[in-house]
């Protein structure tokens, strides 16, 4: 059954810190910041810091740099590329998940609440844990899987038409925005596979080139697996590739009935 | 180092998240689902009312109607409120059954058929209870 109200030691009790902007600053925008701190085990905390826009890029992961660099240097976060490209800074900001590199602060209106992907168990601050998500990821082994042995010398090749159909799915990053946003995915992630992993699913039933499409649609033919997709579509609501997850799942499912008849 | 490491906090998600039109008629088709579901319960109640005769009837219909023979506040709400969440759901459904089929997944659309069920319902009560109170006499 699921659980809609946080348990004791995740509520957002603890005592907020306040890191205010310089006296002369021109343009202020308010941050609240989601802190948790693995060491002392207290209850999680909003920090509120103010930043001076007029000397911060225009990112919301430039903002956290700032926060992280000249107010408060505990403050974690993961981020690598800056460009929307390793989906490592995926977060929640202002109640919709997206990635704090590609978010620009001037959209969000008002004061920026920052928390992490929704759902997940926090390692600290901004950072959850993501060994379910990848393991789920393993377990659809996401790879090319063949039998036939390779052509002497050459590639497997593809038509350009088959290539095409994996466009919208092969630039997929794997950053947990959509799977974190679907509350099927909350109430049921031990069992669902959430949709990025479905969308990885379909990107190797939809490729030529595999061998293995009816092992891997026996693999996802489970009420839990697949079919906890109601299509409510955060998933594509969020995703910061523009993707569509809830479209590839019904693509499955379209193959799954598909075999039947 | 700490002794024993702390249990990890779960993050906040529906207390924070920022809902849309697609993730509300979601909700709603569970929930009139639900509500339809004990409509079934009261319909059932009413044919083992007829069959149980004069008597069990007038119970039945004692309890949503006053005595001049309109509905009573019970009659009403329960009688509005129903066809209400039948109308919900069955808009809900028929953009489900479009879905199923791997249509309507684009942002846009999906936004303005889970509006369209929302718009659709209220204006279908309405034009039914017109109907039903104004209309036939």
């Amino acid at each position: 059954m699921a659980e809609f109200s946080l348990p004791k030691n995740s509520k957002i009790t603890g005592k907020s810190r306040e890191h205010k902007a310089a006296a002369d600053a021109a343009r202020v925008k308010k941050f609240k910041v989601y802190r948790y701190d693995p060491d002392t085990g207290e209850n999680p905390r909003y920090d509120k810091f103010e930043i001076d826009l007029d000397q911060c890029g225009p990112m919301v992961l430039d903002a956290l740099i700032k926060m992280k660099s000249e107010q408060d240097p505990s403050l974690t976060f993961r981020r690598s590329c800056r460009e929307g490209i390793c989906g490592s800074c995926a977060m929640n900001i202002d109640g919709r998940n997206g990635l704090a590199c590609t978010t620009a602060i001037e959209d969000i209106k008002g004061e920026v609440r920052i928390t992490p992907l929704p759902h997940m168990d926090v390692i600290k601050d901004l950072v959850p844990d993501f060994t379910h998500f990848y393991a789920q990821y393993s377990s659809i082994k996401p790879w090319l899987q063949t039998v036939t042995p390779a052509p002497s010398g050459k590639e497997r090749l593809q038509s350009p038409e088959d290539r095409a159909k994996l466009d919208g799915l092969y630039e997929c990053i794997l950053c947990a925005c959509c799977s974190t946003s679907c509350p099927s995915y909350w109430w049921n992630s031990d069992k669902f596979l959430g949709p990025a992993i479905l969308l990885q699913a379909y990107r190797w039933l939809a490729d030529s080139r595999d061998e293995m499409t009816g092992e891997r649609l026996d693999e996802l033919e489970d009420p839990f697996r697949l079919y906890r997709c109601h299509t409510i579509m955060n998933c594509a609501n969020v995703c910061p590739k523009g993707l569509n997850p809830a479209k590839a799942i019904a693509e499955v499912k379209k193959l799954e009935l598909e075999r039947t008849l | 180092m700490a002794s024993k490491p702390y249990a990890r906090p779960l993050s906040p998600h529906l207390g924070i998240w920022r809902w849309g039109p697609h993730m509300l008629v979601s909700i709603l088709h569970r929930a009139t689902g639900v509500a339809n579901s004990v409509g079934l319960g009261l319909l059932v109640w009413w044919l083992a009312a007829i069959a149980g005769g004069e008597d069990s009837y007038a119970t039945f219909v004692d309890v949503f109607t006053v005595s001049g023979g309109g509905l009573n506040v019970i009659g009403y709400v329960v009688g509005i409120g129903l066809t209400l969440t039948v109308f919900q759901h069955m808009a809900s459904g028929v953009r489900h059954l479009v879905l199923d089929i791997g249509a309507g997944y684009e942002l846009r659309k999906g936004k303005m058929t889970a509006m369209a069920t929302m718009v659709f319902s209220p204006l279908a009560t309405i034009a039914f209870w017109a109907w039903l109170l104004v209309g036939k006499h």
